[in-house]
């Protein structure tokens, strides 16, 4: 007993023995810190091996795009909302038409931890859909020319009609978004989203009033709710960007189009419009008035989804995918119903009706895939009305594919989101920034800038400046690719 | 002899150290050389640009932000997470009263029952942890506020998450709920190695909790304790910090960045943004902070040794 000085062991003070112990249990601990990145980085600098690409068959009638009939074809799906059964069910097709070639399909979530690598080493598969949480950010794959120019499969004919092109069987805005700068088309999004208010038909009909057209009248339904013990609005506090699903329409009804290509554009002062600062105010007035359900802020996407359906809120913005999303806690008789935005008054400079909608599911050939021509067939086959019926009957959504919704039962939602998309004819507005600029339209102005302001925190003024300042940031930032509207 | 037993040693040691090299040292140098490269991430070409990833570092106010974060994680949790894990270990071990006929010291009443519900949580992995705790800030219905509700305080219903000024602090209490009893364990066998006599002698000079606390049981088990405050600080800095506020937290990392931290922005910079060059770099400056920060609580904890 009693103590011995350290002097002995080594004049650090800290025994030798101990002192390995530590740097070797330093050493593990803190590798998980960096080592999530070396995981991928171990494939970088031995990339850029190029496999033989498999000779083009003969263009026929049948085989347009002149696939290989005996190449095999490669095709990863993400496995999310959609399920794989439609995807399935395309490839049984592609099998059938092409026996001699062997099909490799699988589907996964984790897009990005099983088909980076394969990118850094040259050797992606034909087909991929590049979606979920672990989507490889598009912007840098066409940058660094990895992604297959789609256009043959557009001027092809379609699967159903011959006399018909494909890119004319789409539906509005489908083109385009695949389109980065340049002619070129780089993505096909397969699945039609409409973004916009959801409803219940049924709560609003309780209160006895329609939905509301001006932004007067908005207060006013929102006023009797609030009568009633329900919130006018709720939305996912969480993740705040879902408040444009309904704003940025709105600020395009208002100011006109144009107001949204220059917030796309990242133009200087685009958020300085006023048609900006107008819609701005009128969500804040929701804030101010007590419409919003509170504790709306710390709510998640599922969290606020729920406690509107319960009926706490009347209204949500939202995708069309909430009817697949929150189906166990929408009930029966809830009479699921999208609208358009509601705008300011008569003087906007959109009717009522004009909607956001645009393609979700992105699908990509990779530049060295092995059978390009293979995967853009897969693409045309899955673009068939027969395909297209296919998927709207099993996962409540539409496709790329502009119809294929006759004579097929619609749940509500979706039927609701097919006549608004009729009364919005050509008024589709399509805002690109959340594909093009992720971390400015989530980060910045979704949770730092708006998020702010409905939360009470900021007011309409300083969110438009503080807004601003960040697309400005992004607009001077070299390391982020930049795009511009054609 | 002498020779044949080096060779003997270097047998030992060629194969952990050369999976270390490989699987530890190698991915960090890799790491450090792309930091210096425009690497994407998502194809295999990329050039050599010199020190612009730092540069723009040192200019980007989310690292800073980040940066902040973590050194507040690295110094608050250690801090709060082993002087309570210590308090409830001595409790357990040496705080009970003296019972007639009973050893010299014992814990508190009970104290078996409840080394093993501090230690439940560490049972759960920190994915669930997080997730449990993100229902209970749900400012509508989770426990949090219904609890606050239920003792009469409705008017007292913060947003938690929410709110930047409380997220943060929201956060790290989850990480010390879930981490606070592998280290009551961790010091319970500490403490249980430390003779018995010596708090005998100590109680015969009339010595209380206290006394017998500072003087006997935390000089006994220091080394223990500095180890489990690096091991907390690396926690605290690395994967742990990441997973509770991905999973918890606004946006993740808001709201307003009230709750980044650098593994997060390490992540959102290779896997979202398509920029693992420039994530590399944020993962230097962490791997900076790191060895620093184990490096000045050896120096701050440096103490005579005492053996028993």
């Amino acid at each position: 007993m009693g103590s011995t000085s350290a002097e002995n062991e080594g004049a650090a003070g800290v025994g030798r023995r101990a002192l390995i112990k530590r740097s070797a249990a330093l050493g593990l601990v803190s590798l998980p810190a960096i080592g999530a990145l070396t995981a991928v980085s171990g494939c970088a600098s031995s990339g850029g091996g190029d496999q033989a690409k498999a000779k083009a068959g003969k263009k026929t009638q049948k085989n347009p795009l002149g696939v290989n009939t005996s190449a095999p074809l490669e095709f990863v799906l993400f496995d999310g909302g959609f399920g794989k059964e439609y995807a399935e069910d395309a490839v049984k097709i592609y099998r059938k038409n092409f026996p001699g070639a062997k099909v490799k399909f699988s589907a996964t979530q984790k897009i990005q931890s099983t088909l980076q690598p394969r990118f850094n080493q040259g050797n992606p598969p034909d087909l991929i859909d590049n979606s979920g949480a672990e989507q490889m950010d598009m912007g840098v794959l066409v940058g660094k020319n990895q992604l297959t120019d789609l256009t043959a499969l557009l001027d092809a004919p379609s699967y159903d009609d011959p006399k018909k092109k494909v890119r004319d069987t789409l539906r509005p805005g489908i083109v385009e978004m695949g389109q980065f700068d340049g002619k070129q088309v780089w993505i096909l999004y397969y699945a039609y989203t409409v973004y916009g208010v959801w409803y219940s038909q049924k709560a609003l009909d309780a209160l006895d009033e329609k939905y509301p057209e001006t932004w007067d009248e908005m207060l006013r339904v929102c006023q009797k709710a609030k009568k009633k013990g329900m919130a006018g609005w709720t939305y996912a506090g969480k993740y705040p960007y879902y408040i444009p699903f309904s704003l940025y329409p709105m600020i395009a009804k208002v100011g006109g189009r144009e107001v949204l290509d220059a917030i796309d554009n990242l133009e200087p002062n685009a958020w300085k419009h006023p048609a900006v600062k107008t819609c701005f105010e009128a969500y804040y007035e929701l804030y101010r008035k007590g419409y919003v359900l509170r504790g709306t802020p710390g709510l998640d996407h599922i969290q606020s989804q729920t406690a509107w359906a319960q009926g706490k809120a009347l209204f949500i913005p939202n995708g069309s995918w909430v009817e697949n999303e929150s189906a166990s806690v929408i009930p029966k008789d809830f009479q699921l119903t999208v609208s358009a935005p509601t705008g300011i008054d008569a003087s906007d400079k959109m009717p009522f009706g004009t909607i956001w909608a645009s393609g979700g599911e992105p699908f990509i050939v990779p530049a060295r895939a092995k059978n390009p021509e293979g995967g853009m067939e897969q693409l045309r086959i899955m673009l068939s009305e027969a395909s297209s019926k296919n998927f709207t009957t099993k996962v409540k959504s539409l496709t790329a594919y502009n119809g294929g919704t006759t004579g097929i039962t619609l749940t509500p939602g979706l039927k609701s989101g097919v006549a608004a998309l009729e009364k919005a004819g050509d008024n589709v507005v399509n805002p690109r920034i959340q594909d093009w600029y992720v971390q400015l339209e989530k980060e910045k102005i979704g949770v730092a800038g708006l998020g702010e302001m409905m939360a009470g925190r900021l007011t309409p003024a300083e969110a438009v400046k503080k807004i601003q300042a960040y697309a400005d940031e992004t607009a001077k930032d070299s390391s982020v690719k930049h795009y511009k509207h054609q | 002899m002498r020779h044949g037993k080096y060779r003997f040693v270097v047998g030992f040691l060629t194969l952990p150290l050369g999976l270390y090299a490989l699987f530890v040292v190698w991915p960090f140098l890799q790491s450090i050389y792309y930091s210096f490269t425009d690497w994407t991430g998502l194809s295999p070409e990329f050039k050599m640009v010199g020190l612009d990833n730092y540069r723009r570092m040192l200019d980007d106010g989310i690292f800073w932000k980040s940066l902040r974060h973590s050194l507040l994680f690295a110094v608050v949790l250690p801090l709060v997470t082993i002087s309570l894990a210590l308090f409830l270990a001595f409790m357990i071990n040496a705080g009970g009263r003296r019972r007639r006929g009973g050893p010299a010291v014992s814990g508190v009443r009970g104290s078996s029952f409840y080394k093993i519900v501090y230690f439940f949580p560490q049972v759960l992995s920190i994915a669930i942890v997080s997730l449990l705790f993100a229902f209970a800030y749900n400012p509508d219905s989770g426990a949090v506020n219904s609890i606050l509700r239920a003792v009469g305080l409705g008017g007292v219903q913060p947003l938690w998450l929410g709110d930047p000024d409380l997220a943060l602090w929201a956060v790290m209490a989850v990480l010390v709920w879930s981490t606070v009893g592998f280290f009551v364990v961790l010091f319970s066998a500490g403490m249980a190695s430390i003779p018995a006599d010596l708090y005998e002698a100590a109680l015969l000079d009339g010595a209380g909790r206290a006394t017998t606390f500072f003087r006997i049981t935390l000089p006994l088990l220091w080394d223990t304790v500095q180890s489990g405050w690096v091991y907390m600080g690396i926690l605290a800095l690395g994967a742990e910090s990441f997973a509770v506020v991905q999973i918890m937290t606004t946006g993740p990392g808001g709201p307003d960045y009230s709750t980044t931290v650098l593994v997060l922005y390490v992540y959102q910079k290779a896997f979202r943004d398509g920029q693992a060059a420039y994530a590399t770099t944020i993962g230097v400056a962490l791997l900076v902070v790191t060895l620093a920060f184990a490096a000045a609580v050896m120096r701050l904890g440096r103490r005579e040794r005492l053996e028993y």
